[in-house]
């Protein structure tokens, strides 16, 4: 395929779209499917080879739409006008098809608001196309203008154009360290090697974030666009996607779109007619959270146990097989292709200063419309919680949110009105992380939540290092003592001083990030850790404190003394 | 090879160029403690024993995995970093069964010994006192997991000297164990071939030779400078 | 020797060379050309196929990849995905990501594990249902989310978790709920008019 095949091809698809009355787009993302989309499409399908409707109606399963809870989700597109559907089941269905048939309103199916602000206040970057291209055909992502930034890129920029335009756009890391992509693609592309490899980590670990999967599961060329140009700039002929062993739909529509664009010449030998070759292999994570950090993933692509080892040396000098090796989230990859397309400039324009672009978050928790969001940099917390997610269910009080995962802290009410970048967010004791946003109300206790995560590390962490392997578990042994009111105020003592340790100490970042949540709700939530140890009372009425308390550490320490092994978890 | 400087504990040293930081800084005598390190060996940078400050990196880096470069700025025994080795220290004691009395090794470990140099006296975390068996099945050797602190030395040494890689390390975090094949018993293994450097190697009682009694064994971690030497100078050539 | 006759590669059991499922092994085995690197690949496949990771098999992909035994099973065992003993009949994953556990995904857990006399991550006795955990699906705006033999079921209670586990066993496949008696959450509609 040469630039004027794609545009032919570009073209062709749109001239067969705009051939349809109309388009039904039902979201066949994880969520949405599981709370029954493919019975809704069938459904459609069905009414519409009944009605002999297949020249005049087109019903596309396409990915994510956003508001996840509301599923599933259809999107009606006629004479330029959309309208949404929440929680359609294949009743309504019906009547969404009769209505469009007939040009009326369904008589008891309300649509979405379309000034709804979970949807208008958007501002839809990565997520383009997610919700109106069907991922499973190639020709839909083209249509939409894919591959043409490649295209532009193979032919009419060097590859230290493309590095520059990626340096210029101010586009960071989007996976959590928020590291400047360019900057990164620089020093891939001057680190001297033969061969170089692309890596995407699709090892979206953080509990509570689905960004990314959202991301190749509906919109997966734009990450292997992303990648080819990556590939192209800093010398690669060679990529991997690290996804995620729960990921199953996203590896098969992956895998689906590695093929067509192999088959189509836009990955592959020459690609899109230049001297460019670039393969791209998917490698399937088999769950474990260290594998997000960059050295366990290229343990783990060349088949060993995910461990970390220390840098430097960095991947970009010696990565996979001692090879120059570039490392990205795939959030990072897909706003690649807009960067590369529409300029840095425009890029740049959006965000704040020092965090440029926009950040695709999964807003979930104790909030009234949780789902999948992109906004520019720096909306404030109030904004997404309160106008785009709808607030607090049951009116109910937020209490705080909890942002970056495991690796990340919780944002009380009092900063509400804080810029999400990721200045702003490490300020106040948090990190942007991959853009997780779980919100809690009052009947989330903060101790609790802090166990909760320290049993999450302890559980993921790999062993390698000591003070990670070890002082995580004596973190949450002491946070378990805590909500379970044993514990003494010289209990809290030492967990400062293991948060320190570990967070200094440990080998890579998930030892040193892992006392995060603990920091972060001892920082604005103490009194609820003194209360437990105090009062022994749990406000938020979460943790069970028994009357009387069970023999501490003391009893157990003797037993030890003498020689009596206890039970290990 | 070329010669840099640099500045340790406000002292001007030299060192070569493609020396480790741990190298140099116990070349000039300065003693670092360490677990996981054992000259002849890949460096591991697990037991982060060896920290040591650099000007201008935000937090402690390993001696044992950090290359010594022209003009660092390196503190070796500040209050903190033996605050944090004392911790380490505390956390691989509560980790396992370490019962020094009835050990083997007892008088001859290097945890031991370490622990002793910061003056760890007690420990003031709670025992995870982990249920961990023995493996007696070898008709030499024995392998004791109450005492492993997971260093890998005998799994490097294994690999990288012997050749075999009998052993590895199974589950992760807390839970890993020193493991040889598929988990077999050690004295069911297809490929150690009962060579013993690991239990030369192993710095506590956590690998010992069969019919010991307690501080009776005493390991000879020089065995493998010699083994190593000797295959470079082809010693047994001809 | 615990094995003598597994020295050489021919050395595979009969019953285990002649498996069908033993095919796809040999398949991905071969679509990566033995390279040690395709480990955890060929795990993945061995694993889908068999249901669980058994010394025969670690000791073939040992084999065939030319990687050291103790490699295999540290790598196996490293990896929550891997399991080193037959599964049970039918499988129980409660989700207990951050959102999941916001929305009180623990109590779903207790209360299974008290229905089956089993804690996660084992299976029952009688070998009919394994209930695990599993950190995030990805599937948050539905939390709680629960999956019975591969199907994602949302928004659930400790009721409604064990009464479609039972109906898991008993019936032998997971309740397909009519797309319509989906349960609506009460309360305002944020938005919607």
């Amino acid at each position: 395929m040469i630039p004027s095949d794609l545009r032919a091809m570009a073209e062709q698809e749109r001239e067969r779209q705009e051939g349809f009355r109309c388009r039904i787009m039902v979201c066949a993302g994880t969520p949405c499917l599981s709370a029954g989309a493919d019975v809704v499409l069938e459904t459609l399908r069905q009414g519409i080879a009944e009605g002999g409707l297949d020249a005049e109606i087109e019903s596309v399963a396409t990915g994510c739409m956003g508001p996840c809870s509301r599923g599933p989700l259809v999107k009606v597109r006629s004479r330029g006008k959309e309208i949404v559907y929440e929680r359609v089941t294949s009743e309504s269905a019906r009547q969404i098809l009769f209505s469009v048939v007939k040009g009326r309103r369904p008589p008891t199916v309300s649509p979405l608001p379309p000034d709804l602000p979970f949807l208008a206040r958007q501002e839809r970057v990565v997520l383009a196309n997610s919700g109106s291209v069907n991922p499973e055909r190639i020709e839909e992502y083209v249509a939409a203008g894919g591959y043409e930034a490649l295209s532009h890129a193979l032919h009419e920029m060097t590859p230290d154009d493309v590095c520059r335009e990626v340096s210029l756009s101010g586009l960071r890391g989007r996976g959590g360290a928020g590291y400047p992509t360019g900057v990164k693609w620089s020093l891939a592309r001057k680190a001297p090697g033969e061969r170089k490899y692309v890596v995407a980590n699709g090892d979206e670990g953080d509990p509570g974030a689905y960004m990314d999967r959202s991301i190749m599961e509906s919109d997966p060329h734009r990450v292997l666009e992303g990648m080819a140009l990556a590939g192209y700039a800093i010398g690669a002929e060679q990529g991997f996607i690290y996804v995620r062993g729960e990921y199953h739909l996203a590896g098969r529509r992956l895998e689906g779109a590695i093929r067509d664009a192999e088959r189509k010449g836009l990955l592959g030998s020459r690609v899109l007619g230049s001297n460019f070759n670039f393969r791209i292999d998917i490698r399937t994570g088999a769950g474990a959270f260290v594998c997000g950090e960059e050295t366990s993933l290229m343990a783990s692509i060349m088949g060993k146990r995910g461990q970390p080892w220390h840098r430097p040396p960095y991947p970009a000098q010696k990565g996979l097989w001692g090879n120059p090796t570039l490392i990205n989230n795939v959030e990072t990859f897909a706003a690649v292709p807009a960067v590369v397309g529409r300029g840095a400039e425009w890029f740049a324009a959006i965000g704040t200063p020092k965090s440029r672009g926009t950040k695709v978050y999964a807003l979930c928790g104790q909030v009234e419309i949780a789902g999948l969001i992109e906004v520019p940099m720096g909306t404030t917390l109030r904004e997404v919680v309160y106008e785009i997610g709808g607030g607090i269910p049951s009116g109910k009080r937020f209490k705080a949110a909890q942002s970056g995962g495991p690796s990340g802290g919780c944002i009380p009410a009092s900063y509400l009105d804080t810029p999400l970048d990721y200045e702003s967010m490490e300020r106040i004791g948090t990190i942007m992380g991959s853009g997780g946003l779980i919100i809690m109300d009052e009947t989330s206790c903060m101790p609790d939540v802090a166990s909760f995560f320290l049993d999450f590390c302890r559980d993921e962490s790999c062993g390698k290092c000591a003070p990670c392997r070890v002082g995580t578990v004596e973190m949450h042994r002491l946070l378990r003592r805590i909500t379970s009111g044993t514990a003494t105020m010289d209990d809290l003592v030492k967990l400062e001083e293991l948060c320190e340790l570990v967070g200094t100490t440990s080998l890579c970042g998930l030892g040193m990030t892992a006392p995060n949540p603990v920091l972060s709700t001892l920082r604005y939530f103490r009194d609820e850790y003194v209360d437990h140890i105090r009062q022994r009372r749990c406000t938020a009425g979460v943790c069970t404190i028994a009357e009387n308390p069970a023999p501490g550490a003391e009893g157990e320490a003797l037993l030890h003394a003498m020689g009596v092994p206890g039970e290990v978890e | 090879m070329p010669v840099i400087t640099l500045t340790i504990n406000d002292e001007l040293v030299s060192g070569r160029r493609g020396e480790s930081l741990l190298e140099v800084v116990r070349e000039h005598g300065i003693t670092l403690p360490t677990l996981c390190h054992m000259e002849g060996l890949s460096e591991r940078g697990g037991c982060r024993l060896c920290i040591v400050e650099v000007e201008g990196s935000p937090r402690p880096v390993p001696a044992c995995t950090t290359m010594a470069r022209e003009g660092m700025l390196v503190r070796t025994h500040t209050t903190r970093l033996i605050r944090y080795r004392r911790m380490i220290v505390e956390l691989l004691l509560a980790e396992r069964n370490h019962y020094c009395a009835v050990c083997v090794s007892v008088g001859h470990c290097e945890l031991q010994n370490v622990a002793a140099a910061l003056g760890v006296d007690h420990v003031r975390y709670e025992y995870l006192s982990p249920r961990v068996t023995m493996d007696l099945s070898h008709e030499r050797f024995g392998m004791d997991h109450n005492r492993c602190i997971l260093c890998t030395r005998c799994v490097r040494v294994c690999d990288e000297v012997e050749g075999v890689r009998t052993w590895d390390i199974a589950h992760r975090g807390v839970r890993s164990r020193i493991m040889a094949d598929l988990n077999y018993p050690w004295g069911e293994s297809e490929t150690c071939t009962s060579c013993g450097k690991c239990v030369q190697v192993c710095p506590t009682g956590a690998l010992f030779t069969k019919g010991a009694a307690v501080g009776e064994m005493v390991k000879d971690p020089g065995m493998l400078r010699r083994v190593l030497e000797g295959r470079d100078r082809k010693e047994w050539e001809g | 020797m615990r094995h003598t006759d597994r020295q050489s590669d021919s050395s595979l059991s009969p019953a285990l060379a002649s498996d069908p499922r033993f095919t796809a092994v040999e398949r991905t085995l071969k679509q990566y050309q033995y390279r040690p690197d395709a480990l955890i690949e060929v795990l993945h496949v061995a694993q889908e196929a068999f249901g669980y990771l058994s010394d025969e098999l670690m000791d073939h992909v040992a084999r065939q990849l030319k990687v050291p035994l103790s490699r295999v099973y540290g790598v196996a065992t490293f990896y929550h995905f891997f399991s080193l003993e037959p599964q049970g009949e039918h499988s129980c994953v409660v989700c207990t990501g951050t959102a999941c556990y916001v929305k009180r995904s623990g109590e779903i857990v207790k209360r299974l594990e008290g229905e089956f006399g089993v804690k996660a991550g084992n299976t029952t006795a009688d070998g009919k249902l394994t209930l695990s955990t599993v950190r995030c699906l990805g599937s948050c705006g539905l939390a709680p989310v629960v999956v019975l033999d591969g199907e994602i079921a949302g928004r659930n209670t400790p009721d409604s978790a064990a009464a479609a586990a039972h109906h898991l066993v008993a019936e032998g496949k997971p309740e397909k709920k009519p797309v319509a008696e989906r349960p609506r959450r009460r309360g305002r509609r944020g938005g919607t008019p």
